[in-house]
């Protein structure tokens, strides 16, 4: 019970900490990931906001993969509901804000519950692979720019006009999107925790481990899985409507692709699946490190470098990738993983813990 | 009536290229368990191989030899990069199915990064032989000579596999590991060598799928998200035909392909129904899912 205290209170301080960050002009060179060495510059807030965002779509996902044990393939399936039925109802019909959030929630909720039923009739790899598929059939259909809705590959700008002045996309308001973000990271993470420290919380987990024993005890599986599917859809819709006021802009190739869902699966892997704080950390290790490397390769005594360092360091993609594959050799349970690994060894005093057993 | 035929034989030719990729991820899925992610990046290599090799050689040649050279060189890239992932990649995760999952994922998105970087974003152009863009006439038919090429390919491995799965003793010992892995290896076999052909086998069917790809449907361009984009369709294929059979990713692909090929040729003209081929393929799949969970021929290889 202590630990849970102490992690309590860590988790609050940091967030404090977090929300002062804007309110400090603090000068520190080199580590920021804007263009500008500042620590409340708009482009470091940026970063950091986007860090909120994927953190909260992280730990929604981790729901499903890490406590009940199903690999979805498809968050961005929600991620896209969410940002583009926000959007839509904004831009292209002229909603007010709470008929489109309320439009959002409906839309997810339904399309969760009906792909979510399909796609569960299979376990294991196939779920994984039908997830994609949905995955991919709801990226043709926002490409495809049907009845001029979306507005396919050029994109569909997010309209001002019925936005709050606090929240609509100028510079100046950075600031605010930037506490939007860690206010609805905070929310999904107070969710996803009173939700895995539950009673059917411990039914997912239960699912995981074993869901012939779960059935045998009378619980119907299906419902618990349906259930974290669901709410792990709602929190990465949740993450979408943050991220279009963000940003801005919905383009499917950043919104609604493979490589988004893979980016989302990386992150929860690298800090570890499972965990309260891994996912979290995760997110912010992977958008942080991706968006610092573009600035890096971005600049100009970058260009001088020899072709065989340039080219794979000018590539986020592959250093990402690298990092991860690495992980998942030599560190399973990512970094929530080897914490625990360093702190039973401490607890222990032996000079080596065995790692613990089971999969990543 | 000619419409009718035309269209039967080019979604002949998309099921052949779907067979090629879809039959190695299914082999693998079926012995090891893996789904590999990196299937896709087999692909690309193979048509980058093909792309590196043909723009090297002396013109002197002749278009076809270099073309063969290069169907050579993505098979030979499909089969060596496949079978060096399973060796240094999968082979220490063994009994970590997620894990090894993932390292395909984590393969696949750097050696994607690479490509992208080393080669840039856009299309190059491979050379191909004119022939191959020409039609062969048969009464009033007009098919083209790619397409061809892809059904025979695909006909020739299909046979090609079969009869290795069912008349060589590695083939035996491949598919009795489908069947139960641990019985293959109480009875003393080493299980770890069927699941390093497995992957050069596989790889060796990406590298040749990726070129066709190129060849047969993007007017001889490759990129580096091509095999990506395959891979989609590849795991509707596996999953329709049952994970792990090779009949049913040949039954799969060719219902995929119809399925495809005449919903994109009859519907796709409507107002905002241009990706309608893609999306029927899905829906295609979700209607089998409900039908038979298990895919088609799910549990026979």
């Amino acid at each position: 019970m202590r630990g849970r205290a102490l992690g309590i209170t860590l988790g609050a301080a940091l967030v404090a900490l977090l929300a002062l960050v804007p309110l400090i002009g603090l000068h520190v060179p080199w580590v920021l990931p804007g263009t500008v060495d500042v620590v409340n510059a708009t482009g470091t807030l940026e970063v950091l906001a986007l860090c909120f965002i994927f953190a909260g779509v992280a730990l929604g996902y981790d729901v499903l993969f890490g406590y009940t044990g199903l690999l979805s393939l498809g968050p961005v399936t929600f991620f896209g509901t969410g940002v583009y039925v926000f959007d839509i109802a904004l831009s292209r019909w002229g909603w007010p804000l709470a008929s489109a959030l309320g439009l959002t929630v409906a839309v997810t909720l339904v399309l969760a519950l009906v792909l979510g039923a399909i796609s569960l009739r299979v376990g294991g790899i196939a779920f994984a692979m039908v997830t994609l598929a949905f995955a991919q059939a709801f990226y043709y259909l926002v490409e495809d720019n049907p009845h001029n809705l979306t507005g396919g590959d050029t994109g569909l700008a997010l309209s001002s006009t019925r936005l709050p002045a606090l929240l609509s996309g100028a510079v100046s308001n950075t600031r605010s999107l930037y506490w939007l973000a860690l206010v609805y990271l905070v929310l999904a993470a107070a969710v996803v925790r009173v939700v895995t420290t539950s009673a059917t919380g411990h039914v997912l987990v239960a699912v995981r481990e074993n869901e012939q024993r779960v059935e045998v005890l009378g619980l119907r599986p299906f419902g618990f899985k349906l259930a974290a599917f669901t709410l792990s859809s709602l929190v990465a819709a949740g993450g979408g409507v943050v991220y279009i006021l963000l940003i801005g802009t919905a383009v499917p190739s950043a919104v609604a692709s493979t490589t988004l869902t893979l980016s989302i699966l990386v992150m929860v892997v690298l800090g570890g699946p499972g965990s309260a704080w891994g996912p979290v950390a995760g997110a912010f290790a992977y958008v942080y490190l991706q968006q610092y490397l573009l600035k890096v390769a971005a600049e100009p005594s970058f260009a001088s470098l020899p072709a065989v360092a340039r080219v794979p360091l000018s590539q986020p993609q592959f250093l990402l990738g690298a990092i991860f594959v690495l992980f998942v050799l030599f560190v399973p349970g990512g970094f929530a993983g080897a914490v625990a690994r360093a702190r039973a060894r401490l607890a222990s005093r032996r000079p080596a813990a065995p790692p613990p057993r089971g999969d990543a | 009536m000619t419409v009718l035929a035309d269209l039967t034989f080019s979604a002949l030719a998309l099921s052949a290229v779907y067979f090629l990729a879809a039959s190695g991820l299914s082999l693998i899925y079926g012995l090891m368990d893996v789904l590999n992610f990196a299937h896709g990046l087999f692909m690309t290599l193979g048509a980058y191989a093909a792309w590196d090799l043909t723009t090297h050689l002396a013109s002197g040649l002749g278009a076809p030899t270099i073309f063969a050279l290069g169907v050579g060189a993505s098979i030979i890239a499909g089969a060596v990069v496949a079978g060096l992932t399973e060796l240094l990649l999968i082979r220490p995760l063994y009994g970590r199915p997620i894990s090894q999952i993932l390292v395909t994922i984590g393969l696949d998105l750097a050696a994607v990064g690479l490509l992208l970087g080393g080669f840039g974003s856009n299309s190059l152009s491979l050379p191909v032989p004119l022939w191959f863009f020409e039609a062969t006439h048969w009464g009033a038919l007009n098919l083209p000579n790619a397409d061809f090429v892809a059904l025979a390919a695909g006909i020739v491995v299909l046979v090609g596999l079969e009869w290795f799965l069912r008349r060589t003793r590695y083939g035996i010992i491949i598919r009795a590991g489908v069947e139960n892995r641990d019985m293959v290896r109480a009875l003393g076999v080493d299980v770890g060598r069927a699941f390093t052909l497995v992957f050069v086998l596989g790889g060796a069917m990406a590298g040749l799928a990726g070129l066709l790809n190129s060849v047969v449907f993007n007017g001889d361009l490759v990129s580096p998200l091509q095999g990506d984009g395959l891979l989609i369709f590849a795991f509707i294929v596996v999953v329709i035909g049952g994970l792990g059979s090779i009949r049913g990713s040949a039954v799969a692909a060719l219902l995929v392909g119809v399925v495809q090929d005449f919903s994109n040729y009859y519907l796709s003209s409507h107002p905002g129904m241009a990706e309608i081929g893609n999306l029927s393929v899905v829906l295609l799949l979700a209607v089998v899912l409900e039908w038979r969970p298990r895919g088609l021929f799910g549990g026979t290889i």
